[in-house]
């Protein structure tokens, strides 16, 4: 996989079947439902218990603005990650080509999945920094390299894209 | 994001403006003879003094820490410097007090925060 910026793309060549197949589970990766940890921690409350009244108006007023919000993110994730739709054979001629005002969108979907994907998993603070973990033997070290693999993807839009604004290589 | 109002919001914004009024009228008032002011003063409930409350955000080992280094220079506009301080503070001490000062803003910190899925809360202080 090779990845690069491009003018006001970010570009994602060579992708082998198994990492497109993990940047086409962003979408589904953030989705909480089903995973009261996940749920918990993508919408935690604002203030201490004694709080009452701002716990429940934030439920009221601001917590379906954030899945709006969060949603929205995943669903431009999504209309970029069509480009990969279709026979997985031919994922090695394929580049997917990310808009860089979609960056926000990216860095949020990926939030989004890291956090759900780690409170699935209740990963450990050392599993988390343990980025040289290999092989992967199981489901959790597969969830684990996810993480990893989009964190990896966050670091290069935010290098590329967020602190380089105005950018252009070729 | 927009926030909706909370109630009572528009009374606590009018407190805020007459925070520590007190308005002296002098009525009647004439050259030759000068009463003395009626002093009249606002009592305000302990809400309406609304004391200043923290915005903290909490350390969490998914985020990673350039993300949250930008999220504080968003969402506050603090220098890199200053940003990546707080970072480190949440990152080292588990948390790290962003803001202080009046509630409403401090709720819309704290609401920018989780759109960027910080974790964050507003405490009273004292």
């Amino acid at each position: 996989m090779e990845i690069c910026r491009r003018e006001d793309k970010l570009e994602i060549s060579e992708l082998d079947p198994f990492l497109a197949e993990l940047l086409r589970q962003i979408p589904a990766s953030a989705n909480p439902e089903g995973t009261p940890t996940a749920e918990q921690r993508l919408f935690s409350p604002p203030a201490g218990p004694r709080e009452r009244e701002i716990c429940a108006e934030w439920k009221l007023y601001v917590q379906p603005e954030l899945r709006r919000l969060f949603r929205t993110a995943t669903e431009t994730v999504a209309a970029d990650l069509e480009q990969l739709s279709g026979n997985e054979k031919t994922f090695a001629n394929r580049t997917l080509r990310i808009p860089a005002k979609h960056a926000d969108a990216w860095l949020s979907a990926l939030n989004q999945a890291r956090l759900v994907i780690a409170a699935k998993y209740n990963f450990t603070d050392g599993e988390l920094c343990d980025h040289y973990r290999s092989p992967i033997g199981s489901r959790r070290d597969l969830s684990l390299f996810q993480v990893n693999f989009y964190g990896f993807l966050q670091e290069f839009i935010l290098r590329e894209v967020i602190d380089c604004p105005g950018k252009n290589s070729d | 994001m927009s926030w909706q109002p909370r109630r009572g919001s528009a009374e606590v914004a009018q407190s805020e403006r007459s925070e520590g009024a007190i308005s002296i009228s002098n009525q009647n008032a004439n050259p030759a003879t000068v009463e003395a002011p009626v002093i009249e003063q606002e009592t305000r409930s302990e809400e309406d003094l609304d004391l200043p409350w923290q915005v903290i955000v909490h350390n969490d080992p998914v985020n990673l820490m350039s993300y949250v280094t930008m999220v504080f220079q968003r969402v506050f506009g603090y220098p890199r410097e200053k940003a990546e301080r707080h970072m480190l503070e949440v990152h080292h001490k588990g948390r790290s007090i962003l803001w202080s000062g009046m509630r409403e803003r401090a709720e819309l910190y704290v609401q920018q925060l989780h759109g960027y899925l910080l974790l964050a809360t507003l405490e009273k202080i004292g």
